[in-house]
């Protein structure tokens, strides 16, 4: 514990201490909570120019049924998650395998294998894109939730090899070897020594790619347009130019896009920070 | 076939789990940096037929002013995105207690990062409007002119990587956090009992041990800032004329604008970026190699 | 092994062959991609195509709409990629790109079908490359200066006729506290139709063209007139301040404010500016003043163009669509909608006193201009735009900046 505790301290120091964290608050989500007081203002008080008055009403109903109805953000949403799910699961898959070949098995060209990944996923992804999008296009799969969905496993599993073998290396060896020892074969061994210890590692890297995937602009922007197969952040920037100058709109879809991966990190905080950390701080 | 399969299990096992794997990333990934490479010698619209004009591209490169100004802004971010590590520091030592609530608190503060950077960008724009935006209504009140941030050559990289910061911040903060969770006790009570209080406290004692995620955070700085497109994209389009680009963004803009689609103009960027990527890549690796040996 | 290829040939020719005889079968889904994303835009083509619909009962139109600026970049993509049946696009050299790498279908017999040769003869140059018709337009529309009439009586200004009495209003509007010129060149183009219209009225069409084709230094002494000119109107303070913050739809708020007078701009910006309030007696429009006395007074009235992709599916139903939107009862009451001019000889322009003042003065003469990012290849468009942006704001870079350009004459136009 560093610095001294506050239960330490004068209780003058622990009093400013407990008003200090609510200001602090505040002040680093200024932005945001801006952004959710205009998201329920008017358009009228939009065009008055009354943006941090009290609203002359409140049309938190009206502007966020408008974003639903006015806009396909529906669509954008709904692409979202067919990209962003089988991006999860076909990572997992991969990298449960890899992660478990690098971590359990020593031979020769391991330690080889192990950099072309994490140096992989390092690079400067912008280098692949015109590549990417050729080899994309040439398997006619441009312009799809599949094509999209498909690049991201593959660079994902870069991130997710290095999490899954550095989780693996610190599990008991004794297991496997017993297991070995009785002749267990070894895929058996992945499925029911190795994997089912693995699950707080799942837990902690869907999470994680399920946001990282979710939040991706880059990749639906080389890969995707329109409504039908545009991912919502790709769709976001495409109706902020719709939307000019209506920020009560731009406002509101704005928290509509940032609901999933905001409610996934409420729900599973535990494992979200787990998985930051622990393939990091290890 | 039965008996190879048992003789050879154990070498062949860790080729067939990896073969999805490695296959994929090497279609997508690593093929990928080397047919780069190859198209940074062509002309290339990415419509007709490819040109090969061998180091054509590298030598305009050299005399393109909106190449330097990308370049430069490049280092300006990896230099002042390392502020989100101290500043990440900062925030988690303030956290760093036990009162009622501070769980709450502190998923809080780590909010900004779990938000798409399109709506960062777009929060910051708002944030930076000139006539309504939240800051300069702030400026105004207190007598001050309004700036307009991101239409300002001299602000506008600044501007949007504060908004970078902020989320980054966040990230730094975590790590910090959960790195101040295994710092060591009895060494701190023996930092106590040399009479070691506040800043010596912090460097002698506590920074040592925070030096994993101190390294784990300046390498998702460093990689974060070099990566910068998203904020770019959204707050300025790389304007005013030009003067916010990053080599990301630069690369973008010509191999798939209208205004562009100069592909092998765009690789050859791309590949300026990735060797300054690699010189940090190479460091990571070797850190690694030496971390795994000395297991 | 081979006799599975036969088979696989056989399959195909069969398909192809049922294909060519049940063309009408196939018709059914058209697939449009528009920039259309601004409300008048919007309607219009909405129209259209209900109007296309009850007429052609089986087909079913999708309409994709994209922004207007991130079109610019996803037509490209879409056009090499998953081709609609028909985009929008722009007449003149912006289409010569996509016309060259074959990505546009020639529609002749769709000219030569309807008679549109006649009928559209107007724009057919414009739509001609190597001598064939690359699609249809739509509607075109001028370029002026939109004023706040009750602003200019306030001060008492008469509607400038050249460019003294140009600078005179100026100086009085701003002595008044109020900004001449509001504009958002936040997205660059806007500030190149106020470089189209100096360029005009300083040197002339033929120079204009000649520049927007490369054939003429950057760094030409008549260039620099245009662009001191130009410096002239900065440094009087004309323009709106932070102009690069702003997009041009968030620029026309000043002027419906009041606090800005006028706006060079297309007359798509009428309808945003009624919608937010301006009445008859508040809007007025007039031609952009005389500079050098004598030239004639050339225009900026850039054409709007629908395409059909080569790799479109649809073709049959496609060029039914153009046929549909050539007409000349179509084209009326589209562009009645959109604020705009129609192409079609035999149509009727809206009795709007905007469209009738634009009619007018586009009628007197020959010398049109697309406009600039049309006129020139996308590259110098692109870097002329930026630098365009950058003089207004840093007017003492002017040599710097127009030896950039010239930089990329040089690389460009080879």
């Amino acid at each position: 514990m560093f610095p001294t505790p506050i239960e330490k301290t004068a209780p003058s120091v622990q009093l400013i201490y407990k008003i200090a964290l609510p200001i602090a608050l505040i002040l680093w989500l200024l932005p945001l909570i801006a952004v959710a007081v205009t998201s329920i203002r008017s358009a009228g008080d939009i065009t008055a120019g009354n943006y941090w008055g009290w609203p002359t009403s409140f049309n938190m109903l009206e502007n966020y049924t408008a974003v639903f109805t006015d806009s396909p953000i529906g669509k954008y949403i709904l692409n979202s998650f067919k990209v962003t799910i089988p991006t999860v699961i076909g990572t997992l898959i991969l990298s449960c395998m890899t992660g478990f070949a690098l971590g359990i098995y020593r031979f020769k060209s391991n330690m080889l294998v192990f950099f072309m990944f994490v140096a992989g996923n390092f690079i400067p992804f912008q280098i692949l894109m015109v590549p990417v999008r050729d080899l994309t296009l040439s398997m006619g799969m441009y312009n799809t939730t599949t094509g999209l969905a498909l690049f991201h496993i593959a660079f994902q599993t870069g991130f997710c090899t290095l999490f899954m073998r550095n989780f693996i290396k610190n599990l008991p060896r004794e297991l496997i070897e017993v297991a070995r020892v009785e002749g267990v074969s070894e895929i058996k061994i992945f499925w029911y020594v190795v994997l089912p210890l693995m699950k707080p590692a799942i837990a902690a890297l869907s999470v994680l790619i399920f946001t990282f995937i979710w939040n991706d602009y880059f990749w639906a922007t080389v890969l995707t347009q329109g409504a039908d197969t545009q991912p919502v952040t790709a769709g976001l920037y495409s109706l902020n130019g719709q939307w000019v100058a209506k920020w009560h709109l731009v406002s509101a879809g704005s928290i509509v896009a940032a609901m999933p991966p905001v409610l996934m990190f409420f729900a599973m905080q535990k494992h979200f920070i787990a998985g930051l950390t622990l393939g990091a701080v290890k | 076939m039965r008996a190879f399969w048992k003789a050879n299990q154990l070498k062949l096992a860790p080729w067939l789990f990896l073969a999805p794997g490695i296959f994929m990333f090497a279609l997508y990934v690593i093929l990928p940096v080397f047919q780069s490479l190859d198209i940074s010698f062509y002309a290339w619209d990415g419509l007709g037929e490819k040109e090969y004009v061998g180091l054509d591209n590298y030598v305009e490169l050299m005399d393109d002013e909106a190449f330097y100004t990308a370049l430069q802004n490049n280092i300006i971010w990896l230099v002042l995105y390392m502020l989100a590590v101290p500043a990440g520091l900062f925030v988690a030592l303030f956290l760093n207690q036990t009162v009622r609530g501070i769980r709450i608190y502190k998923s809080l503060f780590f909010f900004p990062f779990v938000i798409s950077q399109v709506v960062v960008g777009l929060v910051f724009s708002w944030f930076y409007d000139p006539t309504n935006g939240l800051m300069n209504v702030l400026l105004n009140a207190i007598g001050f002119d309004s700036i307009a941030v991101l239409a300002d050559e001299r602000f506008v990289t600044y501007g949007i990587i504060v908004a970078g910061l902020w989320p980054q911040t966040a990230y730094c903060m975590i790590l910090y956090l959960t790195g101040l969770n295994s710092v060591d006790p009895e060494q701190i009570e023996a930092g106590r009992l040399d009479n070691a209080k506040g800043w010596r406290m912090l460097w002698y004692i506590i920074l040592p041990q925070l030096r994993p995620a101190t390294f784990i955070a300046v390498v998702v700085t460093v990689i974060g800032a070099l990566r910068s497109f998203d904020l770019i994209s959204i707050m300025t389009s790389g304007g005013p004329w030009g003067s916010s680009r990053v080599l990301a963004y630069y690369m973008y803009e010509q191999a798939f604008s209208e205004y562009g689609f100069r592909m092998g103009y765009g690789a050859a960027i791309a590949v300026v970026l990735f060797l300054i990527m690699m010189v940090y890549i190479a460091g990571f690796l070797y850190k690694m190699y030496r971390d795994e040996r000395g297991h | 092994m081979k006799n599975k290829n036969n088979l696989f040939k056989q399959s195909l020719a069969t398909l192809a062959l049922a294909t060519l005889f049940s063309s009408s079968a196939f018709a059914g889904k058209l697939v449009i991609n528009t920039d259309t994303s601004d409300p008048a835009p919007k309607k219009a083509f909405e129209d259209v195509i209900s109007g296309f619909e009850a007429e052609n009962p089986d087909v079913q139109v999708t309409l994709n709409l994209f922004d207007h600026e991130g079109y610019k970049t996803s037509i490209r993509n879409f056009l090499t990629a998953e081709a609609p049946d028909l985009a929008t696009w722009y007449a003149g050299n912006r289409m010569l790109p996509y016309v060259n790498a074959g990505l546009f279908e020639p529609v002749d017999d769709v000219w030569e079908e309807n008679g549109l040769n006649k009928s559209l003869a107007s724009a057919a140059a414009s739509m001609t490359i190597d001598g064939k018709k690359w699609g249809v337009p739509y509607t075109y529309y001028q370029w002026g200066v939109y004023y706040r009439k009750d602003l200019f009586a306030a001060n008492d200004i008469a509607v400038p006729t050249n460019w003294a009495e140009f600078k005179a209003a100026g100086a009085k509007l701003t002595a008044a506290g109020i900004t001449p010129i509001t504009i958002g060149t936040k997205y660059l183009w806007t500030a190149a139709g106020v470089f189209d219209y100096l360029n005009l009225r300083t040197n002339g069409y033929d120079f204009h063209m000649a520049l927007t084709k490369g054939e003429v230094s950057w760094t030409d002494e008549r260039v620099v007139n245009t662009m001191n000119n130009w410096k002239e109107l900065v440094d009087a303070g004309f323009f709106l301040e932070n102009h690069a913050a702003y997009s041009w739809q968030e620029a026309l708020a000043p002027m419906v404010q009041g606090k800005a007078a006028m706006y060079v701009m297309g007359n798509f910006a009428v309808a945003p500016l009624r919608d937010a309030g301006l009445t008859k007696d508040q809007l007025g429009f007039f031609q952009f003043p005389e500079i050098t006395p004598g030239i004639e007074m050339a225009e900026d009235a850039p054409t709007d163009t629908l395409h059909i992709p080569a790799n479109a599916k649809n073709k049959v139903d496609a060029k039914k669509f153009l046929a549909y939107l050539a007409r000349a009862d179509v084209q009326t009451q589209m562009n009645e909608t959109l604020g705009q001019l129609p192409i079609n000889s035999a149509s009727v322009a809206g009795d709007d006193e905007f469209l009738q003042a634009g009619f007018k003065m586009l009628s007197k003469t020959s010398q049109v201009a697309q406009f600039f990012d049309r006129d020139a290849p996308a590259e110098m468009a692109k870097a002329g735009m930026e630098g365009f942006q950058e003089f207004m704001v840093k007017p003492e870079r002017l040599a710097t900046i127009l030896k950039r350009l010239e930089k990329v004459r040089n690389r460009v136009y080879k």
